[in-house]
């Protein structure tokens, strides 16, 4: 099994990058690469199917939605992988000294074949700094989202 | 109306495959034709040897560390200099054909343009080039060529060695007649091969430009890199059992080992197959289990990829010709990087500054209206120099980001213009933990390599070779006494000019 693991800081509460993180139906709005990505339940168990931008479809199991631990977890379980782990874990690091709310994003890929965990590690990247430049400007489609599911849930 | 230039590139060709570097397998008389009409270089030299950093150098005219492409797998920024951009700014028509490899080719997210004109439909533009049709070593993948046999000839996919097994890793599947990883007789018909549609599709291009366009156009070919898969119709060209064996092949495997011992340790941990540093090698693949047969099958197939690219710039020039452009063309024929092919018992490459990977094929054709002088020059140049020279080509100064300075015409130009010379290559590597940091420098009749630590290395490494006794850089003179002064002041002046890095530091996106 090979590792890989990219991180960004932002500057935002780590509750609302989760309201972004912790939706998984948002990925495709925030992971340069992926066009789209459906959520469906199968057995009681949940999961995801995305396309890329080559039109790959990949399947893929969550594992761990964990709004408490701000972790996200979920497998590919596409047959060019033996193996599949990706994890998200939004963390806090505002200081006691520090009046802005800051959080660091750390996505961890690991996978067999190993080179598998270099590929797609590469595209996590991608994704973080998007992530990472939508909460800098304030606005973007995955907030977007994320602000409209939250709208929702309020009237709902 | 300026002079056009005609930039060739293979990928991963030694200096002794061709017949004007003294080669003897393969048959290259219109390389040789030029180098006897131009200038032979015998002692060029690649700031990185594999593709992209290499790659991005004679794009950018800069080092890897300037331009940030440190290993296969980190893109160049699309935002990089260019010598395409100055050249097409500068009112000239331009157009890249064949390998381009600034982007990683493994992209399943599709975020590299290079991986997606072929599937919009597109032929342009990117990087200074208002044409692009991409190929690289086989028929898979997301370039032109593979959607052109994907369209055409889709029984043809199937024919060529798959260059990397089901896990993405380098295949180290054996083929051909001696069971050589990454061998195969390949049934596509000649006219199918890449290196043809690389010619076919230059010419198309050339064939659409105006009697008065001022041009450039890199015609890059896959071949002679692995897979050694040339169309199983032009096997007749070379029977590998009438191959010698390469002088730098120690036949006895004692003597190999003996060899390898008195490298750093990663040398002779590679050939035991118990450390693979780098992507670029099947790493299922033990070198310790080359053998005799197959170093002379591998150098068969290589010649005849030789030979058909060979024969492939003579169509080339034949149209440059036909069109009347023959006196107004610099033609510039290069590599990459090397390719073992044998040397120490190795195949492929890989973190290892020695000659079988740093000693490349150069051979500058200036346009006959130049007026230049044929010469052969044996000081050292790198392809940091190509950038330049296409400037000086043009009428156009050198921009001040490039890091070179036009190829000399002569020892005579190079002794009087580019004063001590000395050529820079480096090394850097990180992969699952294991990584690899390695800095050279070429001047006079040395080779010196000073390590940084990393995985197997504490740092107190080197290798120092003497290019003129030792050819075949069997000695490594790092630690020996008697050289320690000439140690010393070629260690000194690698670490004096370095070149500037670029900050912050690009990421690896992929393995290559």
């Amino acid at each position: 099994m090979a590792s890989v693991r990219h991180h960004v800081q932002i500057a935002a509460p780590a509750a609302d990058v989760w309201r972004v993180v912790g939706r998984p139906e948002l990925l495709h709005l925030w992971f340069p690469g992926i066009t789209s990505c459906t959520v469906a339940e199968q057995d009681g168990a949940l999961t995801r199917t995305i396309v890329t931008g080559n039109g790959v479809a990949m399947p893929e199991q969550i594992v761990t939605n964990d709004a408490l631990l701000r972790r996200f977890q979920y497998r590919i379980t596409a047959p060019l992988f033996r193996n599949h782990l990706a994890t998200i874990d939004v963390l806090d690091i505002t200081g006691d000294d520090e009046q802005a709310d800051t959080s660091v994003v750390v996505y961890s890929t690991d996978a067999e074949p190993a080179v598998m965990a270099l590929v797609i590690g590469g595209g996590t990247l991608g994704a973080l700094r998007e992530l990472q430049r939508q909460f800098t400007a304030g606005s973007g489609p995955a907030l977007d989202a994320a602000q409209a599911v939250q709208e929702a849930a309020a009237h709902g | 109306m300026g002079r056009k230039i005609l930039f060739v590139t293979t990928d991963q060709q030694r200096f002794d495959t061709l017949g004007c570097n003294g080669g003897t397998v393969a048959r290259t008389p219109v390389v040789d034709a030029l180098a006897a009409e131009g200038i032979r270089y015998e002692r060029a030299v690649p700031q990185s040897v594999v593709c992209m950093p290499s790659r991005s150098t004679m794009l950018t005219g800069q080092h890897p560390s300037t331009h940030g492409v440190w290993m296969n797998g980190v893109p160049l920024p699309v935002d990089a200099p260019s010598v395409a951009a100055e050249l097409h700014d500068a009112g000239y028509r331009t157009a890249l054909v064949g390998k381009p490899h600034f982007e990683p080719f493994l992209d399943p997210f599709g975020k590299f343009r290079e991986n997606r004109v072929a599937r919009e439909g597109l032929t342009g533009t990117h990087r200074g080039f208002e044409h692009l049709e991409f190929a690289t070593h086989g028929a898979q993948g997301l370039l032109h060529y593979a959607a052109w046999i994907a369209a055409e000839h889709p029984e043809a996919i199937g024919m060529f060695y798959p260059v990397l097994d089901p896990t993405l890793e380098v295949n180290a599947m054996g083929g051909g007649d001696t069971g050589a990883p990454q061998a195969r007789h390949n049934e596509i018909p000649r006219e199918w091969y890449h290196t043809d549609w690389v010619a076919d599709r230059t010419i198309a291009w050339l064939d659409s430009l105006g009697a008065d366009d001022d041009w450039f156009c890199w015609m890059s070919f896959p071949d002679p890199h692995h897979p050694w898969d040339p169309p199983k119709s032009e096997l007749g060209r070379v029977d590998w059992r009438d191959v010698p064996l390469p002088d730098g092949y120690p036949e006895s495997a004692s003597e190999r080992e003996a060899i390898l011992d008195a490298k750093p340790r990663h040398w002779r941990m590679w050939y035991d197959g118990t450390l693979v540093s780098n992507y670029e090698a099947p790493k299922h693949w033990v070198p310790a289990t080359l053998t005799a047969d197959q170093v002379r099958e591998v150098n068969a197939l290589n010649a005849i990829e030789c030979e058909l690219i060979d024969e492939a710039l003579g169509r080339v020039l034949a149209t440059i010709d036909a069109r009347g452009w023959g006196d107004d063309v610099d033609v510039v024929f290069t590599t990459d990087h090397g390719e073992f092919q044998g040397d120490f018992g190795l195949l492929f490459k890989g973190p290892y500054h020695v000659d079988a990977l740093m000693r490349l094929p150069l051979i500058w054709r200036p346009a006959r209206s130049a007026g230049v002088a044929p010469a052969v020059v044996s000081r050292p140049v790198g392809l940091v120099d190509l950038a330049p020279t296409f400037c000086a080509a043009a009428g156009l100064p050198a921009p001040a980001y490039m890091q070179g300075a036009a190829l000399p015409v002569s020892d005579t130009d190079a002794d009087a213009r580019r004063g001590e010379q000395r050529v820079l290559t480096e090394w850097d590597s990180e992969l699952f933990g294991v990584d690899v940091h390695l800095r050279t420098l070429t001047r006079d009749r040395w080779v010196v390599t000073a390590y940084r630590p990393g995985y197997v290395h504490d740092g107190s490494e080197g290798e120092l070779y003497d290019l003129v006794d030792d050819p075949l850089l069997r000695r490594n003179l790092w630690n020996d006494p008697a050289h320690a002064a000439v140690r010393a002041d070629l260690v000194a002046d690698l670490w004096d000019h370095q070149p500037p890095t670029r900050h912050p530091r690009l990421d690896v996106l992929a393995p290559v």
